[in-house]
């Protein structure tokens, strides 16, 4: 493949809601909290916003989610469209608003995501919902879960490469110390490696705080073309992206211990001309604490084995050498779904912008955002810097 | 609560028909010579039509396991613990199964299993599903 040209695309406008379970919430509030922050952050009107994309949401399943949203809202754009792909959702989403804007179809792209899936359907009802990611006759029939699936990632994983128990729980508490700096984090009281792996089983080896939460929750992304960027209050820049698709089902995938995140995060950082060892900052889908693992060692950030070592040796904490979802992630910010994967690319943009507070990381100039959809199964990366 | 009964569409129906007749059947492509696990209309590896079914030897090996004990539903809560699993066949896929059997919890990976099949509702529907090689 011949190189790509750097991105020229801005993030102009990065927002979130509260995070939690918020009486009240609905999937569309959600939305339209999120994108109006979004809009102040970025200094813009709704009426700026040519280009629309929306994910999807469990309370309010849809086949035209991005019409009800600008209906909702009450906007017109020109282009507009609802993209799902799990949790690369937001990821994917902010690659195609790059692509909208640096193709001039569009000046300013609203990515926007909200779920109320805590409040507003039964925990199993959600655990239920999720496991429809798995085939309907050859998975689900023998009791296949998210966790489960993962879980016989993590089996695998963790003997090939000879993983302590420790280990992964190593990044669940990293995540923790993180969520505690951040005031809208979900959960925040302090957390052990003994919590962690004494926690109860879901499916082994996975315990409950290897888990992500499941959270009500928004959040909103403004893309900009290079040129309208320059009236908005603080842009950074979109450097480089790709993509990593090998498969939707668990027992389709071509590897237990590769995935597609090697080729999504080699394409991001070719195309952003840096290496992985030039990235301050990582932000990356962690559903799990077998995901993060995965993907930091995928991704070549420490080698096969490491990354559980590294995380029980602060490096993935802040003034370690690679801080690491410095807003707590999914395990303990939040999850809402489409919105989960959203949260990651608008800590990005605090932590370029200097805007990150108590877990603003010195010198933060690189960042590189994941996220993973299904089991491992479509990923998206993305290198983000500084104006 | 009945454990849930998967829907045949016309893909997979033979592969279900099979395993009603204690037969597990799998697509072989006649062009490229692959072997699929999921039935469907057209080679997953060369997209050829061209797709024959060959009855398995039955045997496997766990690839990687699960203990769940936290089913996604009533149906599965209330059939945990139960043992989740990737089982390499020996033509050469991979099939999402449960270990049954006695000695299922002691399940590990590399394990030698073998197919079976396992009656699920009343109407003579069966799940292949895997057994520990010596197990009962």
């Amino acid at each position: 493949m011949s190189a790509r040209k750097q991105h020229t695309a801005r993030i102009t406008g990065v927002a979130d809601t509260a995070m939690g379970e918020l009486a009240g919430s609905t999937a569309m509030g959600l939305h339209a909290e999120a994108a109006n922050a979004a809009l102040r952050d970025a200094g813009l009107k709704a009426s700026d916003i040519d280009g629309v994309l929306c994910g999807y949401s469990m309370t309010l399943p849809h086949l035209m989610l991005s019409s009800v949203f600008c209906e909702y809202f009450g906007i017109s754009p020109t282009f507009n469209t609802a993209i799902q792909a799990g949790g690369a959702t937001a990821c994917i989403m902010l690659a195609n608003a790059v692509a909208l804007v640096e193709s001039g179809a569009c000046r300013h792209v609203l990515c926007v995501t909200g779920d109320n899936r805590l409040s507003g359907m039964t925990r199993d009802g959600a655990v239920a919902a999720l496991a429809s990611v798995g085939h309907p006759e050859f998975e689900q029939p023998y009791g296949m879960s998210v966790p489960a699936s993962y879980a016989l990632v993590a089996q695998k994983y963790l003997q090939e490469y000879g993983i302590s128990r420790d280990e992964l729980s190593g990044i669940s508490v990293a995540a923790r110390q993180h969520a505690a700096l951040h005031p809208k984090a979900y959960k925040t009281d302090p957390l052990s490696i003994e919590d962690v792996s004494n926690s109860r089983i879901i499916a082994s080896p996975l315990r409950l705080l290897d888990c992500c939460l499941i959270s009500d929750g928004g959040a909103a992304i403004i893309v900009s073309a290079a040129d309208a960027a320059a009236d908005t209050r603080k842009p950074v820049r979109v450097l480089g992206s790709g993509q990593g698709h090998t498969h939707e089902h668990i027992m389709a995938a071509p590897s237990l211990t590769e995935f597609g995140c090697k080729t999504s995060s080699a394409l991001a950082f070719a195309q952003a001309g840096v290496t992985a060892a030039d990235i301050d900052v990582a932000e990356i889908y962690d559903s799990f604490t077998i995901t993060l693992m995965v993907e930091l060692e995928s991704i070549g950030f420490f080698e096969k084995g490491a990354a559980g070592k590294a995380a029980l040796a602060g490096d993935l904490s802040l003034g370690g050498k690679l801080p690491t979802n410095t807003h707590g992630g999914l395990m303990s910010y939040g999850h809402s779904g489409a919105a989960g994967g959203a949260f990651h690319i608008v800590e990005a943009a605090h932590q370029l912008r200097g805007e990150a507070d108590k877990r603003q990381v010195d010198d933060a100039g690189l960042v590189f955002v994941h996220g993973d959809g299904g089991i491992l199964s479509a990923h998206c990366s993305l290198v983000l810097g500084q104006e | 609560m009945e454990l849930p009964i998967p829907r045949p569409n016309h893909d997979t129906q033979p592969y279900w028909d099979a395993a009603r007749d204690d037969r597990l059947a799998l697509q072989h492509c006649t062009a490229c010579n692959k072997v699929q696990a999921v039935p469907r209309s057209f080679c997953g590896h060369c997209q050829s039509p061209d797709l024959v079914w060959r009855d398995s030897n039955r045997q496997g090996v766990i690839a990687s396991f699960s203990i769940v004990q936290r089913g996604p539903t009533k149906a599965f809560k209330d059939y945990s613990p139960y043992v989740l699993a990737l089982v390499d066949v020996s033509e050469g896929v991979r099939l999402m199964l449960n270990i049954v059997g006695d000695d299922r919890l002691d399940a590990q990976i590399g394990d030698p299993v073998e197919i079976i099949f396992e009656a699920r509702g009343n109407d003579g529907f069966k799940m292949p599903q895997a057994k520990r090689s010596g197990a009962k």
